[in-house]
């Protein structure tokens, strides 16, 4: 019950209107990633997204429907934006069966358990996500090849992500640093594109659907944190540029970490929250088993969110510092 | 039947009387089970080490083999009856393994073919690194090592120009397994090269 | 006291008030070895052997131990049976005893053990003392089983090592810790609702 009260929801999601707005607004800041993901990966991309996308959907619809009792809620988007994003994180030859228990998980698990929209501690698309990696390791860590309008799907060749590359201590087989930038590298449908992302951002930012907080001191606090490690020992750890360029960073920067419900309300928590992100996602990377760290970052800072938003409280509109 | 009084004496009279009363328990079932637990480990030792050579009846007391710059290993060599030499077993390792270090034993026939191998101890990632356990053994497509000379055979994986392949995407952990074994015959050679020049002095059994 | 009387302290803690499902005792075994069903089964039934152990022995002492040294005296009674089980684990089953590892020696401290012991057994005759460690042993012993199988059948496609799926198949989070929190929290809820049903 005490939690109810902690994880209140943020000042946004107070009208129904603006719900469905705001997320409408973030799934067209995802239109360049998803544009460049069909380029590269082409059939793959378009199967595992609308899969995804759809059995959210659906599993939202049926939960709240048979199991819950309740209003079906999925015109308001964030079914489909939880899908979408899944399929962002989920690698484009993933079999369609793996698919709709990522997104069964999403929905059933990391959101409808907890109360629905609102009342979820944890962003859904990454709670399917790491589901999936630990329950299917091959299947979720196999990526295909990007390739010029790609035909294939299951049967895409497959081939090493950049991340890889670093923990296997193979530098020279890192790939040019226009290709990270445009997207040309292995990888999950929406993470490769850094431009695509950066777009999107900058329309997130313009339409005031998130702040520039979470996801600077994300990038700072990795950039910072790897450059000190490079100019340690350049032999051993990758370049900053590097690491933010690689990997689900950016798309978990900007998309997963600045979740509504599941991030921190004032800007000074929302920074501490970053800095957490970008500190677990580092050691993650270059200490951990796994080559990539942001979901399970992202995840272990959604649990201290409440823990964030009890000390470090938003200012009352019109509230004056008290003299004491 | 009245509870007794919580007094000093009292207090201290029944918990020694059931301190007592355990470890008369404790060491009755002791002497009972003490056989058979030895039995077990002994048994668990000789297994891991059986399941790693071909046949043998006597095996020589562990031997410590120091390769230069790589580490010490320890061999265990096995005979069968006449004093034959049949092969050994080695322990060994690798340093590069995706999560850290793992820990193999390799079991050589006395001409170098590996028979095979066991997973000692590893942290690799659940589901990928941790299938070295029997990938290396399965027989489908060139992942089996079973059979192989390290001394004849290439054992690197496919990626590196060698000749087996690599578990579908664990290929560092693959890499550093076949390090190990690399290392496992490395050590087997020099132990083996050691005992030609003493002219197989060494070569008894003390069991 | 008449057989019914026992029969229904032997149902109240097998069902009524099972200790993983209802008093969600002894967490720690629960989510730590039901990675498969024969695990979970093992360990429950060596905690149900303890169980059984102490509390006839707790029922018999209760009168004699003080007042005030009845926790020490409980955890001696209880810790002679704990090692007691793992001796005899150790040497009759060591495959069993080394998946189960450290849990074994950790029923000390199992909070069911001195729960039944301090809640029941202080109280009540030998007979029915030993048909409650009875019934909660085995009602611990049917939910790790419970927990282990549907565990074991999710992550790796099998119940008891027999294959109930055709093909390899697996999601390996449930052999993990994380499935065990998972399949514990539906369980339960999938519980809660049948008892209200």
């Amino acid at each position: 019950m005490e939690n109810k009260l902690l994880v209140s929801p943020s000042p946004h999601v107070h009208g129904g209107d603006s719900v469905s707005k705001n997320m409408y607004g973030v799934i067209i800041a995802l239109i360049p990633a998803y544009l460049t993901a069909l380029y590269f990966f082409g059939v793959g991309a378009f199967v595992v997204s609308v899969t995804s996308v759809l059995s959210c959907v659906l599993f939202e619809y049926l939960i709240q429907r048979f199991l819950l009792k309740t209003t079906p809620t999925i015109g308001d988007g964030s079914a489909v934006l939880t899908g979408l994003l899944l399929s962002f994180n989920l690698p484009s030859n993933l079999p369609v069966w793996i698919v709709v228990i990522g997104a069964l998980v999403a929905i059933g698990i990391g959101k409808m358990s907890f109360g629905g929209l609102g009342n979820n501690p944890f962003n859904p698309a990454l709670v399917g996500r790491v589901f999936l990696l630990i329950s299917f390791p091959v299947q979720m860590t196999t990526w295909p090849r990007p390739l010029a309008f790609n035909t294939h799907y299951l049967d895409a060749e497959t081939g090493a992500t950049p991340l890889s590359f670093l923990k296997g201590g193979a530098f020279e087989q890192l790939p040019a640093q226009m290709d990270l930038l445009l997207g040309n590298i292995g990888g999950s449908l929406g993470e490769v594109s850094a431009i695509a992302l950066l777009i999107g951002l900058v329309y997130l930012l313009a339409r005031k659907i998130i702040t520039w907080h979470i996801p600077v001191s994300i990038l700072a606090t990795v950039f910072v944190f790897t450059a000190i490690l490079h100019a340690a020992n350049p032999e051993v750890y990758a370049s900053p540029l590097v690491h933010l360029l690689t990997g689900g960073l950016l798309l978990g920067a900007i998309f997963m970490a600045t979740d509504y419900v599941t991030s921190p309300m004032s800007h000074l928590g929302m920074i501490v929250y970053g800095i957490g992100i970008g500190i677990i996602t580092v050691v993650i990377r270059v200490f951990g088993a796994y080559p990539e760290g942001v979901s399970f970052a992202i995840l272990i800072m959604n649990a201290f969110t409440p823990l964030i938003n009890t000390y470090i409280k938003p200012k009352r509109f019109g509230e004056k510092k008290k003299a004491n | 039947m009245v509870k007794l009084e919580s007094s000093f004496k009292n207090m201290a009279l029944v918990l020694t009387g059931i301190s007592l009363f355990a470890g008369g328990l404790l060491a009755s079932v002791y002497t009972v089970t003490k056989e058979p637990i030895e039995a077990a480990k002994v048994a668990k030792q000789q297994n891991a080490i059986k399941e790693v050579l071909p046949a043998f009846d006597t095996l020589a007391e562990a031997d410590t083999v120091s390769l230069d710059g790589i580490g010490d290993f320890v061999l265990y060599r096995a005979y069968t009856g006449s004093d034959q030499f049949v092969g050994a077993a080695v322990e060994s390792f690798s340093n590069s393994a995706f999560g850290g270090s793992i820990k193999i034993m390799v079991g050589f026939d006395a001409q170098g073919n590996i028979v095979d191998y066991s997973v000692l101890e590893q942290k690799e990632t659940p589901g990928l690194g941790t299938k070295m356990v029997d990938w290396f053994k399965t027989d489908k497509g060139a992942q089996n090592i079973k059979g192989k000379n390290p001394a004849v055979n290439n054992l690197t994986v496919t990626k590196d120009g060698g000749e087996v392949d690599a578990i579908t995407a664990a290929t560092i952990s693959s890499r550093a397994f076949l390090e190990a074994v690399r290392n496992a015959y490395a050590a087997y050679a020099d132990d083996a090269a050691a005992i030609d020049s003493q002219s197989g002095a060494t070569a008894v059994a003390n069991d | 006291m008449s057989n019914n009387s026992n029969l229904k302290v032997f149902i109240n803690g097998l069902i009524t008030e099972n200790p993983t499902f209802v008093l969600l005792l002894g967490m720690c075994p629960t989510l730590g070895t039901t990675s498969s069903a024969a695990n979970g089964m093992g360990m429950g039934l060596a905690t149900a052997f303890v169980l059984v152990c102490s509390n006839m022995a707790i029922s018999l002492l209760k009168n004699v131990i003080p007042d005030k040294v009845r926790i020490p005296g409980f955890i001696v009674v209880i810790a002679t049976f704990v090692t007691v089980v793992d001796m005899l684990m150790q040497a009759y089953v060591p495959s069993l005893y080394a998946s189960l590892g450290l849990f074994i020696p950790l029923i000390v401290v199992n909070c069911i053990v001195l729960g039944r012991a301090e809640a029941f057994a202080a109280k009540n005759n030998v007979v029915r003392s030993m048909f409650d460690g009875l019934g909660i042993g085995l009602g611990f012993t049917f939910a790790l089983t419970l927990l282990g199988a549907v565990r074991e059948l999710l992550g790796t496609g099998k119940v008891f090592s027999l294959s109930m799926f055709p093909e390899s198949y697996g999601m390996l989070v449930f052999v993990l810790a994380p499935g065990a929190f998972i399949t514990l929290g539906y369980l339960i809820a999938l519980i809660n609702k049948l008892r209200k049903a």
